[in-house]
């Protein structure tokens, strides 16, 4: 069994399986229900000046009949008081010693912010994660994304934190900026140990179209939210590979933004995240999703041969590159398994209306394929036409049957040419230009 | 013993309730969103009318329901019935690409019923109105089955003026008259053939052609004349005893459900039916929810000769129907002029033809006798309506199918009179064909039917639509099995 054992920054959890701070994070209950269920670590539901929240709080994108894709909030921070929060923090940290207990926190002043982070360090908190990205509400009053969105200004107020900090101090990060990088240099250049991200981003899910307010409605009002759950996990890989790549950042990282499953987990530990956070998984499914979070992500890393996360962590970030390093010259082509091949035709209406018109619908009575059990007599079947496909994965993709379609090289013998290395060796009169495309 | 009701009307109306209820709204949309929106779909080229389903499917899934029908009723205009009548698994769901994923087909018909009973419950008007400006001909339509309503609706939307003359007192023929009660009440017919006058058709019902009406009046009125007259009464067994009175045609007592109040009814405790199609199927199972103590089929050939679908075999088993096959009826035996017995024998084949084995003779008790060995062909009616008809060996008037014309160029044909019989689909998307081919008579304008333009499906013909070329489950297994 792999070492699912975590540190970020000198904070250190049994596994990497944090509860992200959000509505699951809210009390002491939570968090020992959390723990009871196998979660390595609880990020507190940021603590600050108490807040009052508006009734009509989430609303959600559903998918078809699959709920819930993505997830919008305009619930602020902890509405509960700050020392009913902090005695709760010492009492779960004496319950559960070997587990993360890592205060979310959001003030405004340096007084208040010194206050703050003493208080979470009294009461035996782990770390601290500082608040810049919260998008609803806070930001108005100066807080949450208005500090994350200003790198100078996160920068000075990490800096403040900095001052009194005694334990890991990890920045978050907020989405709803141009450049996440920028923010994640700034908490660098102010000392912080770590950061996460994502947090949520600026988002409205839908408007009911009979009274054209949109959800979540407040006696007829609705405001901006914060969108999370599975739907942003693409845009949360890409800003977590950003910073991981960056060394200018240079800083371990706490991967946050639609994490469902090991494997979502352990994508996001592959571009570089050391430990995860998770929420709307939770508050689909409750605290019982953990168990085969850890099970799978331990079975994988076995599956490889990987002893610890750190075997894991870090291996896809430098597949990733700018897009003028990549192979114009590498081929490949999109075969389709008669006998998986279900007649459905997706791929050839993708291809034909939606891409490249390299698939054709021919007789069957021509080909010397074998057909799928139910396919119809005559029935035009799709036929790739290798020379003309671009190899651009549609028809792969709106493939309802697995490994139906490959997308299979085509090995053709030419030398690897990038688009840096064309624009070299044009320069230079060594070869002609590439035709355009016909 | 004189036949009478055995149980009391709350019974009956569970036991008569539709075996297949209405989706909810949201297994409705559960099952919308399973479609995969197959392009050039094998389950439109299996509709023998041609709807484009996966297109109301998507129209369901998407909160669109009257959208859904509208598409329905486009292709076929008795959708509503379709969408319960239908043996679905040897066509649209028979033909569903799912099946070949290991998956339930989707549950086409019982979502076209979704659909259409939104709009009917609503009173929702989805087909577009006809055109203003008539095109001056007329067309008599000959029966309101379901083939001279579909032929008759489709030449409305072309722009034409149609009356249909029907001898039954209502229109909607077997529709109407002639379904197991628990897949459709007669009442969803009647909605339909409302449908079709709402379109500006004439219905006129008790009104038989050759009675009440010479055949010489409709040419002379009329530019071109459908003929869906359908198919006569119930085949004769020609044994002895077949004249009593407890011996009836089963589309007889199908029509007497359809007719009466269940509780009215009369039933034997043991009814006997004698052959094995789909409403052989229909009678033993609706003379067991009737009362029926024991309700057996007799059929002279092997299980697997049989024709009705394998899912009817199926449901009058569970209706706990019993079956004697390779059992030849020999004789109706009775006591004071009631049926008390059905002798019979076990058959054997002799050069192509089942005959009784002599000595193997027993008796079943009985005191019903249901006959479904096939309908005659009305070959004399047509003969005495329309002697310059040329009709074939078969019994059925000779006739192009693609566009219903027949040797004399003013009448045109579809349904179970041209066809020898099959289903109400098919009945329907014949009829559709022949105002196709009638509008091309009338005008000289070629129509063709929608047709998903796949570009070298759409060349070849096959694609894209089942009116033309359709398809059918079964077919597709026997074209595999080469």
């Amino acid at each position: 069994m792999a070492d699912l054992s975590c540190n970020l920054a000198g904070i250190k959890s049994p596994n990497p399986f944090w509860v992200a701070s959000g509505p699951p994070a809210n009390t002491g209950y939570q968090a020992h229900r959390a723990f009871e269920a196998g979660w390595g670590g609880v990020v507190w539901k940021t603590i600050g000046d108490p807040i009052v929240n508006v009734a009509s709080r989430y609303s959600a994108l559903n998918h078809g009949q699959d709920r819930m894709i993505g997830l919008n909030n305009i619930e602020l921070i902890s509405d509960r008081a700050p020392e009913v929060n902090f005695r709760e923090i010492a009492e779960v940290k004496r319950r559960w010693p070997r587990h993360a207990v890592i205060a979310s926190l959001m003030v405004e002043t340096r007084e208040q912010w010194h206050e703050f982070v003493q208080r979470a360090a009294d009461a035996g908190a782990d770390g601290i994660e500082l608040n810049y990205g919260c998008p609803h509400g806070m930001c108005e009053r100066g807080m949450g994304s208005a500090v994350g969105q200003q790198p100078a200004v996160a920068e000075k107020i990490t800096g403040w934190v900095m001052e009194k900090a005694t334990i890991p101090v990890i920045v978050k990060l907020t989405p709803n900026i141009t450049d996440v990088t920028a923010v994640a240099r700034a908490a660098r250049r102010a000392g912080a140990d770590a950061i996460s991200l994502i947090n949520t981003i600026n988002s409205i899910t839908n408007v009911n179209l009979d009274t054209f307010v949109p959800e979540p409605t407040v006696r007829g009002l609705s405001s901006h939210g914060g969108y999370c759950g599975p739907a942003v996990k693409p845009i949360a890989l890409n800003m977590v590979q950003a910073c991981a790549a960056d060394p200018d950042v240079g800083l371990p990282i706490s991967g946050i933004g639609g994490i469902t499953t090991w494997r979502d987990a352990a994508e996001f530990i592959a571009l570089g995240a050391t430990s995860l956070q998770v929420c709307t998984a939770i508050m689909h499914y409750g605290f019982r999703i953990v168990e085969d979070m850890n099970e799978g992500l331990s079975a994988y890393l076995d599956s490889k041969g990987m002893k610890t996360l750190a075997d894991l962590r870090g291996r896809a970030v430098d597949k990733l590159q700018k897009w003028e390093n990549l192979d114009l010259h590498w081929q490949r082509v999109a075969r389709i398994d008669y006998e998986k091949c279900i007649g459905c035709n997706l791929c050839y209406i993708a291809c034909e209306d939606g891409a490249h018109q390299c698939i054709d619908l021919k007789s069957p009575d021509e080909l010397k394929v074998g057909l799928g059990p139910g396919r119809v007599p005559h029935k035009p079947v799709p036929v790739v036409r290798e020379e003309d496909c671009v190899g651009c994965n549609l028809c792969s993709l709106v493939c309802p049957v697995d490994d139906c379609i490959t997308m299979t090289e085509i090995p053709n013998g030419r030398v690897p040419m990038t688009w840096s290395n064309y624009q070299d060796r044009l320069a230079k009169g060594e070869i002609q230009p590439i035709p355009p495309h016909p | 013993m004189p036949l009478s009701p055995l149980l009391p009307a709350d019974v009956l109306a569970a036991n008569f309730a539709d075996l297949k209820p209405p989706l909810r709204p949201q297994e409705a949309l559960v099952e919308a969103h399973r479609c995969l929106y197959c392009f050039d779909a094998p389950c439109i080229m299996a509709c023998p009318t041609g709807i484009d389903i996966p297109a109301f499917i998507k129209k369901i899934a998407s909160g669109h329901p009257a959208g859904a029908a509208k598409t329905i009723l486009e292709a076929n205009i008795l959708g509503a019935s379709c969408a319960r009548v239908c043996p679905t698994s040897v066509l649209c769901e028979g033909a569903c690409v799912l099946a070949d994923r290991d998956e339930q087909p989707i549950m086409i018909g019982r979502l076209q019923r979704h659909a259409t009973d939104y709009v009917e419950q609503r009173g929702l008007r989805v087909l577009p109105p006809p055109p203003a400006k008539k095109s001056g001909k007329k067309i008599a339509v000959i029966g309101a089955g379901p083939a001279g309503l579909g032929c008759a609706a489709e030449l409305a939307r072309l722009g034409h003026s149609v009356t249909v003359f029907e001898k039954q007192k209502q229109a909607g023929g077997l529709n109407t008259y002639g379904i197991a009660y628990y897949k459709m009440k007669p009442q969803v017919s009647l909605a339909e053939v409302e449908l079709v006058r709402s379109l500006g058709v004439e219905i006129r019902t008790g009104l038989a052609v050759g009675k009440d009406i010479a055949v010489a009046a409709l040419e002379q009125d009329f530019d071109a004349i459908f003929i869906g007259v359908g198919l006569g009464a119930a085949t004769r067994l020609r044994i002895p005893g077949e004249n009593l009175p407890e011996v009836i045609d089963a589309l007889d007592f199908i029509w007497q459900i359809h007719t009466r109040p269940l509780e009215r009814i009369p039933i034997g405790s043991r009814v006997a039916v004698i052959g094995c199609g789909n409403t052989a199927i229909d009678a033993v199972t609706q003379a067991k929810r009737l009362g029926a103590h024991r309700s057996f089929i007799v059929y002279r050939r092997d299980e697997h000769d049989m024709p009705a679908y394998p899912f009817e075999y199926e449901h009058a088993k569970h209706d706990g129907a019993q079956f004697f096959f390779k059992a030849a009826p020999v004789e109706i035996i009775a006591t004071d002029g009631h049926v008390t017995g059905l002798r019979l024998a076990l058959a054997q084949m002799v050069g192509g033809k089942v005959e009784p084995i002599p000595g193997t003779e027993w008796i079943e008790p009985c005191d019903l006798v249901l006959k479904a060995v096939g309908q005659e062909k009305q070959s004399k009616l047509l003969r005495e309506l329309f002697p310059s008809l040329t009709i074939d060996a078969r019994g059925v008037i000779l006739h192009d199918p693609l566009t219903g014309r027949t040797n004399v160029p003013h009448f045109f044909t579809g349904g179970d009179c041209g066809n020898g019989g099959r289903e109400v689909v098919n009945a329907v998307g014949e009829g559709k064909k022949a105002a196709h081919g009638i509008h091309a008579f009338l005008t000289g304008a070629k129509t063709t039917p929608p047709v998903q333009p796949s570009r070298l499906g759409a060349k070849q013909g096959a694609a894209g639509s089942g009116l033309m070329a359709p398809i059918r489950a079964h077919e597709l297994e026997a074209a595999l099995k080469l």
